[in-house]
């Protein structure tokens, strides 16, 4: 029997559980006025985000093993509570000028931030395949939201290529229950202790690891990243492009240093190889890319690889710690500045869908300084350019890489980011130096999105400790 | 002391006061004084001083009334770091409280005296603003001096060793920018910085000496390293104080570092009074008295000391005879008598060294002041003079003469060949200074008689060598002693200035006549008879009870029948046919290159000049010219390194380097960069067979990697 306790390690899931449920029904009767329910959804994400700061501190694992709650799962949780926000903020002006403004959307994107969240608190293989499916089923039928070719085709290839991903997983789950005959982390690493090397526990982690590098778009599990990304609603690809990478990289990153801390000298290469591959890939294809939607899916691409830079060196004790808690940083700054940029673009993208050219971007600085300081602030992060977030994440992701012996692959880092610069800089350039008249929609919160992300980003990397000192808090029970 | 008796800290409380006292003064003074007349100014400094006399005595008293207990007063925590703790306490002792009172006292004698010699000095030099800047400078040292004698460790000494030096620096200094003669030049600024420099030497061997003492005792506390001492290697007992040797001869004028105190007397007379007679050149024989259980431990180090001061006492009694500097000769007399103290805190005679200490402080302020006197009483009837006679030229010629004035007499006030005849313009001054004499010189009863008594008894009693040195040291004593008072007093005047000299006024000759009392009847303090060896005693409390020699008739005999045939030969040589004007010294003659060196000062500076200055210069030049400039500048920075950055920049790096290597390979990058980015796009061709394709592909290669690896 579920005992008191292991109700308070899932507090804030159950209760946005509930909330989601409610607002499905109460959504029914409010035909006409669907600010209502983006409000309501707002406030159960905000509350949450309450119950989950009152976690702070706790930590313990609940039903019989299968969830835990600890610094770790906190400090996701609230960052896929903040995305939701961010997600609710540019949803709501967009699928209303789309015309796509339907309820559904709401409980869908709190159905897939109640799975993000429930893949930072697994602690069973079982928990992190439905929280997976949680996660991503919304996020299928999120991505054909507009109905329109684009949005379906982006839609069923997600499905597609999702569902074909998540067969790995499974059959990964089932090669690791039959070399350690259980699929709690805990157990599954005290088995791995107590025997000798099982090449079956290994395949069956890399196979994991396969669905976990699907989600999180690293190469070459990546090819649906643009399609999807252009194709679905611009404010599902910012939702999704945040919420979905960060949960797979919490799934990724409990399973492996919890389950499988015995075999990381095996995967080791495996994850620095995937690392390379996917920044070179990541930020060369970016390179002719004309489309601000694409060449944003590429720069998530690439920043996969950047983030899994940090994760690689995960079985050695001496820097893990560090690494985790620059991975975390790297994620939180990611969060903050894709959100920002998707934002711009979104406030760019008109009602027929045009304006998503990286030449729509000419001669907004002339008219709209605002947008486009804030886009440069964006692009400058992205680039890892100071003072912004996105150079002290790097700094602490090259930083881990170094201290683990990993030199080639933070050399390989700074040389692609050096690449992306190209990139990055065409659209300020283009916003500051050519001739142009866009014309970009405002909204309050859209306005609100782009700018507070866009100070955040700043302000933040002048005083970065603060932020690595509470990522470094949040570990992980084992 | 009885057990019982509870130890009565008395006017303990007061120590501080010896240093806030003159500070209170001198910040007065610095922040109101541009309101207060010079009267005030010198008012204000004088009770600044006296009140740290005030305290002197109160804390002598409770040193006595403690029977010689050591009285502490802690003012604050200096720093703890480590082992080391230091802090600012007053050590009030019989030693110290001796210092205090010698310090506070002359110095307030010579405050008051400085009130009238100031007023005058400050309008022959035409900048009468400087009044109020020398007092705050006395009261300066006069605080320092203060934390030098009564700091309970080695540093809080230094402190005030430190300080004294940079109040004598400035006073040396006080006319910068003309020389003695009040003429436009740098001669009074180099002997300040001639000063500076000499003491920063000893300065060094004291700061060696601090360090040993840190390291191998761990203390600077004074009873703490003389406890440590004790079961230390002897070595490092004996580099210690060798180390502090040096810097006793910095301050003290020893030999070899003697050179800079001749060159003090550029500073205006009270200061050559206080400083560079009476107090701070004998923070020297302070220093080694405080250190005497270090020094008994080592008497190797002690003969070094002693033979040291000996020597001092000699060589610069025989310059003494050869200058004509009235302030000059009292300066080598100075060294000579340091020399006297030296040698005996060397010898282990503490209290026969402070004895002679005091007496000394008497006596030579009292001849120094009088010099003073002297030489203002000339500057008077120069000016007299001149005005007389501009007074008498007609209309017509006086801007041509004056003219003739500034150009061509240059008139030195201090140069004993100007004057002549003083005995009947200037009595009290005359009377004055035959005392100061006759006390220098040793004679039956002045107070130098029995201190100078009681350090040749010593020797002769412990080291015959030093006895022959100091008694023949004491015949020149008399001699040059007796050669001034001819010169200066007696025969007639040799100059229109002499001739119309002027008595000083009340506030210049009473402090005299208090001093000159002391210097009657100083000797009182430590009489050679059973007793009567107050003094004696009273150290005793501080250095140990020492048995007091009773007197010597012997000794005292040959020491009184030399001083007296001194004063006789010097008689027949200058007082019984006094020097005319424009005469040679009449010794020149017979001495021949003897006495020239003795007017040369034996070529000291001239040696030191060829042999450390000069050799120095040519150093820095080289070093300057040829090694930095040269070398460094012509040679390394703008033929090889510059030369090299050109060329390697301008033609390896740009030429080649760049714009045929690197822009080319950047270039080359970039194309290949697009055409890879073309070629990955038509991978992407929107088909899910083909992206699923490449997922599989990529669970073949981890799979393949990890079961063939």
């Amino acid at each position: 029997m579920p005992q008191p306790l292991d109700f308070a390690t899932l507090q804030p899931v159950i209760v946005l559980s509930v909330w989601t449920c409610v607002l499905l029904l109460l959504d029914v009767f409010l035909i006409k006025r669907k600010s209502i329910t983006a409000v309501l959804t707002a406030f159960g994400l905000a509350l949450t985000l309450g119950l989950t700061f009152m976690q702070v501190g706790a930590s313990n694992d609940g039903f019989s093993g299968m969830v835990v709650q600890d610094g770790f799962s906190t400090f996701i949780n609230a960052l896929q509570l903040v995305g939701g926000l961010l997600g609710v903020a540019v949803a709501h002006a967009y699928i209303k000028r789309t015309g796509s403004e339907r309820g559904e959307y709401y409980t869908l994107l709190l159905f897939s931030v109640i799975g993000m969240m429930l893949m930072a608190q697994s602690n069973d293989l079982i928990m992190v395949f439905i929280a997976l499916e949680l996660l991503s089923i919304p996020l299928y039928v999120l991505a054909a939201f507009t109905r329109n070719t684009e949005s379906e085709e982006a839609g069923i290839k997600y499905f597609l290529l999702g569902a074909f991903s998540t067969g790995f997983v499974v059959y990964g789950i089932a090669l690791v229950y039959g070399a350690t005959a259980s699929t709690n982390l805990h157990e599954i690493v005290a088995f791995a202790s107590s025997s000798s090397p099982s090449l079956l526990l290994t395949i069956g982690a890399a196979l994991i690891l396969v669905g976990f590098a699907f989600k999180v778009a690293v190469v070459p599990f990546h090819m649906w990243t643009p399609d999807v990304y252009q194709g679905a609603p611009t404010a599902v690809t910012a939702f999704m492009s945040s919420g979905a990478k960060v949960a797979g990289f919490a799934a990724l990153l409990r399973v492996f240093s919890v389950a499988f801390p015995n075999i990381s000298m095996d995967m080791a290469p495996v994850l620095a190889a995937i690392s390379a591959l996917t920044m070179i890939v990541g930020n060369i294809v970016a390179v002719s890319q004309t489309n601000i939607k694409r060449m944003l899916a590429y720069s998530s691409i690439a920043h996969a690889g950047y983030i899994l830079m940090a994760f690689v060196p995960y079985g050695d004790a001496q820097v893990s710690a560090d690494a985790i808690a620059s991975g975390l940083f790297y994620l939180v700054a990611y969060m903050l500045t894709n959100f920002g940029a998707w934002a711009v673009v979104i406030a760019l993208e008109t009602k027929s869908g045009s304006g998503l050219e990286l030449s729509d971007y000419s001669g907004l600085a002339k008219k709209y300084p605002a947008i486009a300081a804030a886009m440069t602030i964006f692009m400058l992060s992205l680039i890892g350019f100071p003072p912004t977030l996105g150079m002290v994440g790097k700094f602490y992701l090259f930083r881990a890489a170094l201290q683990g012996g990993y030199t080639t692959l933070a050399l390989i880092g700074v040389i692609t980011s050096l690449v992306s610069a190209f990139y990055y800089l065409r659209v300020i350039v283009n916003m500051y130096m050519r001739e142009g008249d866009p014309t970009p929609a405002r909204d309050l919160w859209l306005d609100l999105t782009w700018s507070i992300t866009a100070i955040a980003t700043v302000v933040v990397s002048l005083a970065p400790q603060f932020l690595f000192v509470l990522a470094s808090t949040a570990v992980m029970l084992k | 002391m009885h057990l019982t008796e509870v130890v009565n800290n008395g006017f303990l409380f007061l120590a501080p006061w010896l240093v806030f006292a003159p500070l209170v003064g001198l910040l007065i003074n610095s922040i109101f004084g541009h309101k207060f007349s010079e009267r005030g100014v010198g008012a204000v400094a004088s009770l600044a001083s006296g009140a740290a006399f005030v305290v002197s005595i109160l804390l002598a008293y409770s040193v006595s009334i403690n029977h010689g207990e050591v009285l502490r007063w802690k003012l604050a925590e200096w720093m703890h770091i480590g082992n080391l703790s230091l802090d600012w306490t007053f050590r009030v002792d019989s030693l110290s409280a001796t210092m205090m009172l010698v310090v506070s006292g002359v110095g307030t004698l010579i405050h008051i005296y400085a009130i009238g010699y100031m007023h005058e000095d400050v309008r022959f030099k035409h900048e009468e603003n400087r009044f109020r800047r020398f007092f705050i400078f006395l009261n300066l040292f006069i605080a320092s001096m203060m934390i030098l004698v009564s700091g309970d460790s080695y540093m809080m000494l230094f402190v005030g060793w430190e300080g004294v030096g940079l109040c004598s620096f400035l006073l040396i200094g006080f006319w910068f920018e003309m020389d003695t003669l009040a003429r436009p030049s740098w001669a009074n600024s180099d002997a300040a910085k001639k000063a500076f420099i000499t003491n920063r030497v000893g300065d060094f061997g004291f700061l060696i000496a601090g360090f040993l003492m840190f390291w191998h005792l761990g203390s600077f506390q004074f009873d703490a390293v003389f406890e440590n001492a004790t079961h230390a290697e002897p070595w490092v007992i004996v580099l210690i104080t060798l180390f502090m040797l040096i810097g006793v001869a910095g301050k003290s004028a020893q030999i070899p570092l003697y050179i800079w105190l001749p060159d003090a007397m550029a500073g205006p007379t009270p200061v050559s009074a206080l400083i560079h007679a009476a107090t701070m050149v004998t923070a020297g024989v302070y220093l080694v008295t405080r250190s005497a259980p270090l020094y008994s431990l080592v008497p190797q180090a002690q003969y070094i000391v002693a033979m040291t001061g000996a020597a001092t006492a000699l060589f610069a009694a025989t310059i003494a005879v050869g200058q004509y500097d009235i302030k000059k000769v009292l300066a080598y007399s100075t060294i000579s008598q340091l020399g006297f103290m030296v040698a005996a805190v060397g010898m282990g005679a503490y209290v026969a060294g402070m004895f002679h200490l005091i007496t000394h402080a008497f006596f030579k302020a009292l001849l120094f002041l009088s010099a003073g006197s002297v030489i203002l009483g000339l500057e008077r009837g120069h000016h007299h003079a001149e005005h007389a006679r501009h007074a008498e030229e007609p209309k017509g010629k006086h801007k041509k003469a004056e003219h003739h004035d500034e150009h061509h007499e240059v008139f030195d006030p201090g140069d004993m060949r100007n004057m002549g005849g003083l005995r009947k313009t200037m009595p009290v001054t005359f009377w004055l200074y035959m005392i100061g004499t006759l006390a220098l010189a040793g004679i039956f009863p002045f107070a130098g008689f029995w201190s100078k008594d009681e350090i040749l008894l010593d020797a002769s009693l412990h080291f015959t060598s030093i006895y022959w040195q100091l008694t023949i040291a004491a015949f020149f004593t008399a001699f040059y002693m007796g050669r001034q008072i001819w010169m200066v007093f007696f025969g007639e005047a040799r100059h229109e200035a002499a001739a119309h000299a002027e008595e000083s006024p009340k506030v210049m000759t009473l402090p005299l006549v208090a001093l000159a009392v002391l210097s009657v009847a100083g000797g009182a303090l430590n009489l050679p008879f059973e007793g009567y060896h107050n003094l004696g005693h009273w150290l005793g409390y501080t250095l140990g009870e020492v048995e007091g020699l009773p007197l010597n008739l012997q000794v005292a005999g040959i020491s009184t029948a030399l001083a007296l045939s001194a004063i006789f030969i010097s008689w027949l040589i200058y007082g019984r046919k006094p020097l005319k004007i424009g005469q040679p010294d009449p010794l020149k003659k017979p001495l021949g290159f003897i006495f020239t060196g003795m007017e040369n000062k034996w070529f000291v500076d001239e040696g030191y000049f060829a042999l450390i200055i000069s050799p120095f210069k040519k150093l820095s030049q080289f070093l300057a010219d040829v090694i930095d400039w040269k070398f460094w500048h012509d040679f390394v920075h703008d033929t090889i390194i510059f030369g090299t950055y050109n060329w390697v920049s301008s033609i390896a790096l740009n030429d080649y380097a760049d714009q045929k290597g690197i822009d080319a390979f950047a270039n080359g990058l970039g194309t290949w960069t697009q055409n890879f980015s073309t070629a990955m796009r038509k991978i992407q061709n929107g088909f899910v067979r083909s992206y699923a394709l490449s997922v599989l592909f990529g669970v073949v290669f981890i799979l393949g990697y990890l079961l063939l690896k």
